[in-house]
């Protein structure tokens, strides 16, 4: 199990829902979006499986190339492949924008 | 005749099994009514998963929700069965039976305040073993102490089914809803399997296993109570019609002596066959509702 540490703090746009998405369940994750505390986005992930942090880097540094918002991003991953990553990420962005 | 008399109601109805835990605990109520208690910002997880390399889940895969069903009181607790099997460990297990505990004192206090358990579940979480047992045992005494007050209702979906230390909160319960797809039994079909070898089951014989704990046979030997299909419309009104139902005057797990003659009386020779053995069992008087 590895933790998983991001900030981007060019996501500097105030929000104020918050959202939970997803399932810990095989090949799947759990997100959990959130005003973050400061002006920026902060983004901490739990995974079961070890070895994908420039994977991660990868999936989050395209999400918010679109995504400004300062929202504090915490998942709970059981091995979820990048594209559920983002689906998942896109779909708690629904929420929150709702 | 119009094209929607066409569609027959398998296509356009709202299947039950493919909603979430979450969501199957919120369809049971009156819309509007219900409210989430120690949900996922909460983040009340497991403290043992990490410590093993496991991603715990921010409710730990227990959902507890408190509203109205049919304008009555209840509170619906749903086991995750996508999270590491829907298994009970510590943080689960005292969701629960937090919830049943505050369902029973609530009732006591002259508010009746039905429990309905979504079970899907293989059992104890063998990472929290004994923390997993006493929360069955916790889990089994609220259910006792809220049933004489307030019907507790368990409700088998599919497709994980209920097995392990939940299938005996199952066996106490005041009655059991279960789906065609859905299994009840102590010990799983790979449990038996591999404690007893391939010829006593056949753990890859899906016909064997739902001829022994699928929810048919199981509604036929009178364990379980209703028999509904997998249709959340359905499911609702099943089990609206069970939280406003009388209190039972006597329950399942009490009739010692009739289930000890029952299993006295096989005769274990030769193989028993599951539809003789509805016709010997289901003659006992069970919860189905008129």
């Amino acid at each position: 199990m590895e933790r998983i540490e991001f900030d981007y703090p060019a996501a500097r746009r105030r929000i104020t829902k918050k959202a939970h998405v997803g399932v810990v369940g095989s090949g799947d994750m759990e997100v959990l979006m959130e005003p973050a505390k400061g002006e920026r986005a902060h983004v901490s992930i739990t995974t079961s499986v070890d070895g994908f942090q420039d994977s991660w880097k990868a999936v989050f540094d395209r999400f918010f190339s679109k995504f400004d918002g300062a929202v504090r991003v915490q998942i709970n991953d059981a091995g979820a492949t990048p594209g559920s990553v983002l689906l998942r990420l896109e779909q708690a962005v629904e929420v929150i924008s709702q | 005749m119009s094209q929607t008399t066409l569609i027959p109601e398998f296509v356009t109805r709202q299947s039950f099994i493919e909603l979430d835990g979450r969501r199957r605990a919120q369809s049971l109520f009156d819309e509007g009514t219900w409210k989430e208690l120690g949900g996922p910002f909460d983040r009340m997880e497991s403290p043992w998963l990490p410590l093993q390399g496991i991603a715990p889940q921010f409710d730990d895969g227990c959902i507890v929700i408190r509203g109205k069903i049919g304008g009555m009181a209840a509170v619906a607790i749903a086991l995750e069965g996508a999270f590491q099997g829907g298994s009970i460990g510590e943080v689960s297990g005292a969701k629960m039976t937090a919830a049943l505990d505050l369902a029973a004192q609530d009732s006591q206090a002259g508010k009746r305040t039905a429990a309905i358990l979504l079970l899907e579940t293989g059992g104890v979480r063998l990472q929290e073993a004994n923390l997993g047992l006493a929360a069955v045992a916790e889990v089994i005494s609220s259910v006792l102490a809220l049933r004489p007050h307030a019907p507790v209702i368990t409700l088998i979906a599919g497709t994980v089914g209920c097995f392990g230390g939940m299938s005996l909160a199952a066996g106490v319960s005041s009655y059991v809803v279960m789906t065609r797809e859905a299994r009840l039994g102590l010990n799983g079909p790979e449990v038996i399997e591999q404690e007893s070898g391939i010829d006593e089951f056949d753990s890859s014989d899906r016909a064997l296993i739902w001829a022994i704990h699928g929810g048919e046979q199981r509604v036929g030997m009178g364990l379980a109570d209703a028999l509904v299909e997998d249709d959340a419309d359905k499911i609702k009104a099943t089990i609206r019609r069970y939280v406003q139902a009388e209190l039972r005057l006597e329950y399942r797990s009490q009739q010692v002596e009739l289930y000890r003659d029952r299993i006295a009386a096989l005769d274990t020779s030769g193989q028993i066959d599951p539809m003789s053995l509805r016709r010997g069992w289901n003659s006992r008087k069970t919860g189905e509702l008129r």
